[in-house]
């Protein structure tokens, strides 16, 4: 069975990724954890909507839930559909709130040097796209942005190449070609997993070993 | 030649998608009320049921109160979710170990004491610390929400195989070095992100001189240096664990497992990714003094000087040692603290609540610490009771609380305020883990019992 008639019956669920060109939200801080990224006592919702109000609630908001003026999300300054993070970003639970706060907060690519396994795992889920720079390409990233706030990255997925429109720096990154025809025709695993149940139960039959 | 990793891995492979992930067959599968609320809308919306639902079992555990569960939850969007997960469990037709039912507790506290977690199995639940049960010599790793869905409709999931890592304990654990200190050592020396999208296996004679619940401990902080997992091939210490276990196979049953499970382990000159060495020799009790996990040092040691921080980690060192309220240089030992939280995943089994109990057996709780201690079940409380450590940690001054995740991530009322400093068993000293502004030192069970006897930073 090829990829394409694999995945063609799956229900269209997420919006296609297309190529974006956007200005860039930076957060030069490694090690952004997913109870940063939305804290515990927001995942008390039995939805997924309504995150991207509390996505870095703990950074955003002082304790009466006001803005804080020097967190970047609430500095005029800088907006677009793009994050760019510091080494290591999405650490820790497996919350997948983490990426829905992202993808409702209006981000539709997180760019690091390094992101955890699940966090990526679930932004794939979601649509959203992780994408790994090199640590130079990333701290040019900040850089630009900081003498700019305008400036703004491309991020091809058909071409896998993400520019520092500043530099006019490019980049290749990696994604395994299922995940990328996933997000270009806005489908998901589901089906694909359900349209396989005639060989799940084969495998049932004839594991090595059955637990009960 | 295979690895551990590579033998359980392969006995589950249902297909390989053509350059991309490998649809994996989960024996078990865990859920909580955090986690799978979405997943099983989900399965409504599609109008599935759950492909096999057996596999499944429920618990309520991250979102309820450890005080008064006899009592309908005060918060109401809390009982709403816990309410949600009994309703889940019923309309698709699945165990559920609600609150009160003699099973209830931790997920990854309840999988092993019931027998349900087993060598050569796949485990996962919405949750990272799945890795815990990697212990038994499991594939055992935390999933997000969609996944969650996958495996309740399919019993399968799509993975990207992980890189395979050997991470060697030599030598003898000092007797007051405890399975904590090994682990917050080893996230120290290789960072939060070191072991990032490899399988860890431990080994090692000091691994293998470790209990099931010690090696549980180990397990379960795989995650904190991104590893997707870590196990510990079975031997003669799993078997005996899991021996007459409620789930556990019986008679004919248990020799044919018994048998399956011996070949579990990673064949002589089989290869690693990565291979790491430690002589635990040098391992002392641990603390953290930093916002991370990989922020540790030895009780008696000083925090990193600037200088010794590279360039784009120092924006990150600053601002979580501000937070913290430490300096870079300073010394921990002897600091004032606030809170004692015994319990969570990673050290709330019985042998936790023994070693604790056993260094404060005719002290008293200083004055100036609020102390949570939180069996991690109904089970291990119960055995608390048997052994009558209750009453030795009355005497001391202590209150034993009701099982559940409590101020390892705060969700219900168990709340470290802001600014207060919190000796804790956890996993996790992320900014705000404990609660908004709450200052996380993680350690093990015997230095968070000499924290909460001195009233400061002692060495036990
Ligand atoms: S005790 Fe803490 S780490 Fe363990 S499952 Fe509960 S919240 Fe997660």
């Amino acid at each position: 069975m090829n990829l394409k008639s694999e995945i063609l019956n799956f229900e269209k669920i997420m919006e296609k990724f297309q190529t974006i060109t956007s200005t860039y939200v930076p957060l030069p801080i490694e090690n952004v954890d997913t109870d940063q990224i939305i804290p515990a006592r927001f995942l008390k919702s039995t939805t997924r909507e309504g995150f991207g109000d509390n996505l870095f609630a703990d950074w955003r908001y002082d304790k009466e839930g006001n803005p804080k003026p020097d967190f970047v999300l609430n500095n005029p300054l800088y907006s677009g559909e793009v994050l760019v993070a510091g080494k290591n970003f999405g650490s820790g639970s497996s919350r997948e709130h983490a990426a829905w706060a992202i993808g409702g907060y209006g981000f539709k690519v997180v760019v690091s040097s390094f992101f955890a396994d699940i966090f990526r795992n679930n932004a794939l889920n979601n649509g959203i796209l992780p994408v790994v720079v090199s640590e130079k390409f990333l701290s040019e990233l900040f850089v630009s942005v900081n003498s700019n706030p305008q400036a703004t990255v491309t991020v091809n997925l058909e071409e896998q190449t993400i520019s520092n429109n500043e530099t006019g720096t490019v980049e290749s990154f990696e994604i395994n070609s299922y995940k990328k025809e996933c997000l270009m025709k806005g489908l998901d695993d589901i089906d694909f997993l359900l349209s396989n149940r005639d060989k799940i139960e084969e495998y049932e039959k004839n594991r090595l070993f059955a637990y009960e | 030649m295979k690895t551990l990793f590579d033998k359980i891995w392969d006995a589950h492979v249902v297909a390989t998608v053509k350059d991309g992930p490998t649809q994996l067959y989960i024996d078990r599968h865990l859920c909580h009320e955090v986690t799978s609320p979405q997943a099983f809308a989900g399965l409504r919306a599609r109008g599935l049921t759950v492909f096999r639902p057996k596999q499944t079992t429920l618990t309520a555990d991250h979102n309820i109160p450890t005080m008064w569960q006899n009592r309908p939850i005060r918060d109401s969007i809390s009982r709403f979710q816990v309410e949600t997960l009994a309703r889940n469990a019923s309309d698709f037709g699945l165990t559920y170990y609600g609150l009160n039912n003699p099973r209830n507790g931790i997920v990854h506290v309840i999988g092993p004491e019931n027998g349900y977690t087993q060598p050569g199995m796949t485990i996962v639940c919405g949750d990272s610390h799945t890795s815990t049960h990697g212990a038994f010599g499991a594939i055992a790793f935390g999933i997000g929400t969609s996944e969650v869905e996958m495996v309740l409709a399919s019993q399968c999931i799509l993975q990207t195989r992980p890189k395979t890592m050997r991470i060697n304990f030599e030598g003898k654990l000092d007797e007051n070095v405890s399975a904590k200190d090994m682990a917050l050592y080893m996230i120290s020396q290789l960072t939060t992100g070191g072991a990032t999208g490899y399988f860890v296996e431990y080994a090692g004679e000091a691994v293998r001189n470790l209990t099931m619940e010690e090696r549980m401990t180990l397990c379960n902080l795989s995650i904190e240096m991104g590893a997707r997992g870590g196990l510990v091939a079975p031997d003669e210490t799993t078997f005996n664990y899991i021996k007459g276990r409620e789930f556990a196979p019986k008679g004919e049953k248990w020799e044919k497992a018994l048998a399956y499970w011996k070949t579990l382990k990673s064949d002589e000159g089989a290869v690693f990714d990565k291979e790491v060495t430690f002589d635990v020799t040098k391992i002392r009790p641990m603390i953290t003094y930093g916002t991370n996990p990989g922020m540790g040092i030895p009780i008696d040691g000083t925090i990193p000087h600037l200088d010794e921080i590279d360039e784009a980690g120092k924006i990150s060192f600053e601002k979580s040692l501000n937070y913290m309220g430490f300096a870079p240089g300073e010394k921990l030992e002897g600091k004032q603290i606030d809170y004692v939280f015994l319990g969570s995943c990673t050290n709330g089994r019985i042998e936790d609540f023994r070693v604790f109990t056993n260094y404060v057996k005719g002290k008293k709780k200083a004055g100036n610490v609020t102390a949570w201690l939180v069996p991690g079940s109904w089970q291990v409380r119960k055995q608390i009771e048997a052994e009558g450590l209750d009453k030795i940690l009355e005497e001391a001054g202590f209150e034993l609380r009701q099982p559940g995740c409590s101020a390892c991530l705060a969700m219900n009322d168990d709340k470290v305020p802001a600014g207060k400093y919190a000796v804790s068993t956890s996993n996790r000293n992320f900014e705000g883990r404990q609660g908004p502004g709450a200052r996380t030192i993680l350690a093990g069970p015997l230095v968070a019992a000499a924290a909460a006897v001195n009233g400061k930073i002692t060495e036990p």
